[in-house]
């Protein structure tokens, strides 16, 4: 094997793509060839760094840098890899060296965690031996060699584990209903749909550790008797598709995939499939009827497909995040991880922050750190700095949340008290700037697009919604439209078929509460 | 059958546990509204009419596809029930066109009686119509996009209950709508023209092309000599279509109705089908001892022969010759009738009253010509006749009953139980029994091929041969026998097929709404109108004995393979 004296990891997501990650990979390799460090340094494709601009990090000493152009290659090699002093101009702030690759157990100076995302950023997600290097397929291993099928649901199960798609199921409990339903064929799905705008965090999970992924199916696949599996990844996720394909490929080569795994007699297989874009094949059933080749749209529960899904037979279907727990629960124990978060959400939170804030992108924090933590200390303020006005936590179909709640702390039990959820796991940060209006007519339109068409409500609702905000926004509304808008929310909430019509209402309900007066002010002058 | 106890608006009940809410409801006297529910579909629960409120949960379900369990307590008539369901009927109604004055459904609609009861006297959402243009191109079935509720009742006929897959949904959300597969017209996909769509729809978004027009102008035209066949289920349907109850028996009123709306002559569809029996009968004796393709399939069921056309074109052997009653009764009126009556054929327009919409198809095959013009010129479903009944004003509770003319007025029982699935087997078998063995049929009553249930087998002994039979009614039964046959597995030496589910009784030509209750009625009274007959076997019928002597010479003659057999046509299923 080849040896570097370092390596650099460049973000190759779409967005840097898009921001010249190719033409700037290209110019530091010609570069580095000019200088004669071929043989030296090793220039890496990895996922979405999470920085402004092209970005990139530089191992061992782990100096990341963000908004780097071509015209910075040359100073950047010259400076730091030839005199091996950093180029501060460019030094990504508050993602240096010690945030990325601190030990995942060690809590970070802005409140940051890393179990998720313990290795994106750090390996080469193209190079299983890396993964491996760094305590890849311990855990199948492990499942394999010590544990029984019922000791793995019951490590599960003592870490409450809950799932991270949005509905906060316990993880442990979904697992154990499959594995107690006799059937000749059982199937594990990882939902990687990720539609809600905003949301990238199992993009960037893929990209980054897409071998966590392929383990952890693995290991539920043992523990629930399943011999197959699919990942359902959204279709515009080019890179992520790629990286699972290439982890599921490299993982059957060393036998971590395939038949009888590790010489045992556990076989398991895995196929890419991917979804053609619609919003609604992020609910499980619709996306089990996608795979199946029909229509995306819901199916009537009961039953649940842990004990009837995937052609009729019993499935469990975990989101990415979800599944990226589950390696390091086996390898290092239920109790290490509760050791994070707190009580009744064990573990940590992967988030997009967006919007008005001077820190974008991927954060993992501890469950249980406020809303107020997050914007102060990860975000560190707007911007613009205006004062910042709401969150919209859990992508377009979460909870608009006032400044004045800031202090809500982010944990399942606390929001699902409020009423609230974590979603999709985005926080959207909104300064002053904003009208709450045009913010929901934005909203609307997302969902009389996506809305599947099944059942009345939605179907109808979110046109009529649509309708309505408009109206407003543009200056013509009435009275009777803000209340009409809010007994159809309403009536959506609790009688629409799926969980995208009973949550697409979230952020209207919510402004009706909070934000009243500025719908009113769409309500045309002379019916005021 | 386990039982459990679940509360309806706090009193107590003890149903059965494969129950849904909505059964539970019905037998305890509450009516749930419902518009995506149908008894003969698969229920999906989409259009969240008939939800209600069950304890602890924290939305609502939907009846008609939610089990009842143990300790289930239900809610049906809360205030946020009652005002789920208005706002779902609003919101239905806010994209549906309410000019229901101009609508072929008017005062049968299942939406307008729901806004009716929901006492909906305004919308508050603006009328938002989709916009589709009426498409009616096919001449057969109409479709009417902007009065499409998105029930999907038509496309779970079409996919499940038929396998025929012409229609599915197209777009999302907002756009959603039931159409065509792949948008083709019509008449490009692999529709059979059963018209099941039709009597599922709640709205008037699908029917029949009302051909009544073409009719009524022929009837006025001095010169033009007008002749009816009422094919076997209409007598038991025709009363139901205008308002009497489902399964009244009116034979002799709806003789007596047609006399009045001014048909020139009156015949009845059941001589044929008596012909069909002696054709058929002899083609299955002739391929026994012919070492023919067995097992022989009926054809009388033109949406049955589109499908078997399409879907399974290499099985087209089994299918027997014969015409179906209609075309021979078609290819007769214009042949046979004229000589015998010195009515110029030229000057004959030849209608038929069928309980089906497939048959409009089957008279316009360009085959259909055999007397020299087009046999069949129009058919009419049993709705459209009851809307003649209804403009002319004939009271079925006051008229007389009157008598078929000859030559095509004489008929039997085998030939009236062709309207339900299995009748035609047994009508054969009545034949077939007493040509092979030369004996009487110790009991006419073959009960063994009665009933609806999807696909019937039994084994006749007929003197020395155990004559294996299948029916099958529906096309996904009709489909599971095709794939016995094409896999070499079906040792039956003849099957029954019908296009619809329970025969013609339940054909898409038949009164709305139609349920599993209205055909058993309907059905029962076939059997009844079979058990009153004079004659109940097809060869004991005299006008036939005389057809044959006047005209036809003998069965699977030349006469009669011009006049009364046809070929069929492959066709791609990937259309």
């Amino acid at each position: 094997m080849k040896f570097f004296r370092s390596h650099i990891l460049i973000g190759m997501d779409t967005p840097s793509v898009l921001q010249g990650a190719k033409g700037v990979k290209e110019a530091l390799i010609s570069e580095l060839s000019k200088k004669g460090l071929e043989n030296e340094i090793k220039v890496i494709e990895t996922g979405s760094l999470g920085f402004s601009g092209v970005g990139m990090i530089v191992y061992t000493e782990g100096t990341a840098y963000e908004n780097v152009t071509i015209n910075d290659v040359a100073e950047l090699v010259e400076e730091h890899l030839v005199k091996g002093r950093a180029l501060t101009r460019l030094i990504a702030k508050g993602k240096g060296a010690a945030d990325v690759v601190a030990n995942a157990e060690e809590k970070l100076l802005d409140g940051q965690v890393r179990i998720v995302l313990k290795n994106a950023g750090r390996i080469n997600p193209d190079d299983i031996n890396e993964y491996i290097a760094n305590d890849g397929y311990e855990a199948l291993g492990k499942v394999l060699a010590q544990m029984s099928p019922k000791q793995v649901i019951d490590e599960v199960k003592a870490s409450e584990l809950r799932g991270r798609g949005g509905a906060a199921f316990p993880t442990g409990r979904k697992w154990e209903f499959t594995y107690g339903t006799e059937a000749d064929q059982k199937y594990v799905i990882c939902n990687a749909d990720e539609g809600e705008p905003g949301t990238f965090k199992d993009r960037l999970i893929m990209e980054g550790d897409p071998h966590s992924v392929v383990e952890s199916m693995a290991i539920c696949g043992y523990a629930i008797g399943a011999n197959k599996g699919f990942i359902y990844i959204r279709g515009e996720y080019k890179l992520s598709i790629e990286r699972i394909q290439k982890a599921i490929d490299d993982a059957k080569k060393l036998n971590l995939l395939g038949n009888n795994i590790l010489g045992s007699d556990f076989s398991f297989d895995l196929e890419v499939c991917f979804g053609g874009g619609a919003y609604v094949c992020g609910e499980e059933t619709a996306l089990i009827e996608s795979i199946e080749g029909k229509r995306g749209e819901p199916r009537l529960k009961p039953p649940y497909p842990p004990v009837s899904g995937l052609w009729n037979k019993p499935t469990i279907v975990n989101n990415v995040e979800t599944f990226a727990n589950i390696p390091q629960i086996i390898t290092k124990g239920a109790q290490w991880f509760k050791k994070t978060g707190v009580e009744g959400s064990a573990g940590t939170k992967v988030f997009t922050i967006i919007g008005d804030i001077n820190e974008k992108g991927l954060i993992e924090v501890p469950m249980g750190i406020s809303l107020r933590e997050v914007f102060e200390n990860i975000a560190k303020v707007t911007k613009s700095g205006k004062k910042v006005k709401f969150a919209h936590i859990g992508g377009s179909s979460g909870n608009i949340v006032p400044e004045k709640n800031f202090d809500i702390k982010l944990d399942l039990a606390t929001l699902a008290n409020a009423n609230l959820t974590h979603g999709s796991g985005v926080i959207l940060f909104c300064s002053e700037d904003v009208d709450v209006v045009d913010y929901l007519t934005s909203i609307s339109q997302f969902f009389k697009h996506e809305s599947c068409g099944k059942c009345t409500p939605c179907r109808e609702g979110t046109f009529r919604l649509d309708e309505m905000v408009k109206r407003l926004a543009a200056g013509n509304g009435s009275e009777k439209d803000i209340t009409k808008m809010k007994e159809l929310c309403e009536v959506m909430k609790r009688s629409s078929f799926c969980g995208l019509g009973q949550a697409a209402v979230n952020p209207f309900l919510d402004c009706i509460e909070h934000f009243a007066d500025e719908l009113r002010q769409g309500v045309k002058e002379e019916a005021r | 059958m386990k039982n459990v106890n679940i509360k309806i608006d706090g009193k107590s009940y003890n149903v059965p546990e494969n129950y849904t809410v909505l059964d539970a409801c019905k037998e305890a006297g509450i009516k749930i509204p419902v518009l995506c529910y149908h008894p003969d579909l698969r229920q999906v629960g989409s259009c969240r009419l008939c939800v209600v409120e069950i304890e602890g949960q924290r939305t609502f379900q939907p009846s008609c596809a939610y089990n009842v369990y143990e300790g289930m307590e239900v809610k049906t008539n809360t205030k946020e029930v009652r005002a789920a369901r208005k706002m779902a009927l609003e919101l239905i109604l806010s994209r549906h066109p309410m000019d229901c004055l101009n609508c072929e459904r008017n005062t049968q609609c299942e939406l307008q009686d729901l806004a009716a009861d929901f006492g909906i006297t305004e919308v508050d959402f603006a009328l938002q119509l989709p916009g589709y243009d009426i498409d009616d191109e096919n001449g057969i079935i109409v479709r009417e996009h902007d009065k499409c509720i998105n029930c999907g009742r038509c496309v779970r006929a079409c996919q499940e209950v038929q396998t025929v897959n012409a229609l599915e949904f197209h777009k999302r959300g907002y756009e959603k709508i039931a159409y065509t597969t792949a948008g083709k017209k019509l008449q490009d996909t692999t529709c059979t023209y059963c018209g099941q769509c039709i009597n599922v729809c709640p709205t008037g978004a699908l029917h029949e092309n009302d051909e009544t027009a073409k009719v009524w102008e022929w009837i006025e035209d001095p010169n033009t000599h007008v002749v009816v066949q009422t094919a076997p289920a209409i007598r038991v349907s025709i009363g139901e279509a205008i308002g009497l109850d489902a399964g009244f028996l009116s034979t002799g009123k709806l003789v007596a109705g047609l006399r009045r709306l001014g048909f020139d002559k009156v015949f009845d569809t059941d001589f044929t089908a008596d012909l069909t029996i002696i054709e058929e009968g002899h083609e299955l004796l002739h391929r026994l001892k012919n070492n023919g393709t067995l097992p022989m399939i009926t054809s009388c069921s033109p949406g049955w022969i589109k499908f078997v056309e399409t879907f399974f074109p290499d099985c087209l052997d089994h299918v027997s010759s014969c015409k179906s009653p209609q075309q021979m009764f078609g290819a007769l009126a214009k042949t046979y009738y004229p000589e015998k009556s010195g009515v110029d054929p030229k000057t004959i327009k030849s209608i038929s009253i069928m309980p089906c919409t497939a048959k409009k198809y089957e008279c316009n095959r360009p085959e259909m010509k055999d007397s020299g013009y087009q046999d069949v010129d129009v058919v009419l479903t049993t709705r459209e006749l009851a809307k003649m009944f209804k403009v002319a004003g004939v009271d079925f509770a006051v008229i007389d009953e009157e008598k078929y003319d000859a030559p095509f007025g004489i008929t039997t029982g085998a030939a009236a139980i062709f309207g339900a699935t299995g009748g035609v087997m047994e009508a054969a078998l009545r034949t077939v029994y007493e040509v092979v063995t030369g004996e009487e049929l110790p009991d006419v009553n073959l009960t063994m091929c009665r009933g609806l249930e999807g696909v019937k087998e039994a084994t006749v002994q007929v003197g020395d041969i155990p004559v294996k039979v299948a029916v099958a009614n529906g096309l996904s039964n009709a489909r599971k026998i095709l794939d016995k046959v094409r896999a070499g597995e079906a040792d039956y030496h003849f099957i029954e097929i019908m296009c619809c589910p329970g025969g013609c009784i339940g054909g898409g030509g038949q009164p709305r709404p139609t349920s599993p209750e209205k055909r058993q009625a309907r059905m029962e009274s076939i059997y009844c109108e079979d058990a009153q007959m004079e004659i109940r076997k097809s060869h004991k019928n005299p006008s036939i004995d005389v057809i044959y002597k006047e005209f036809l010479k003998e069965p699977l003659g030349e006469k009669s393979h011009h006049l009364l057999h046809t070929k069929y046509t492959k066709r791609d299923s990937n259309r």
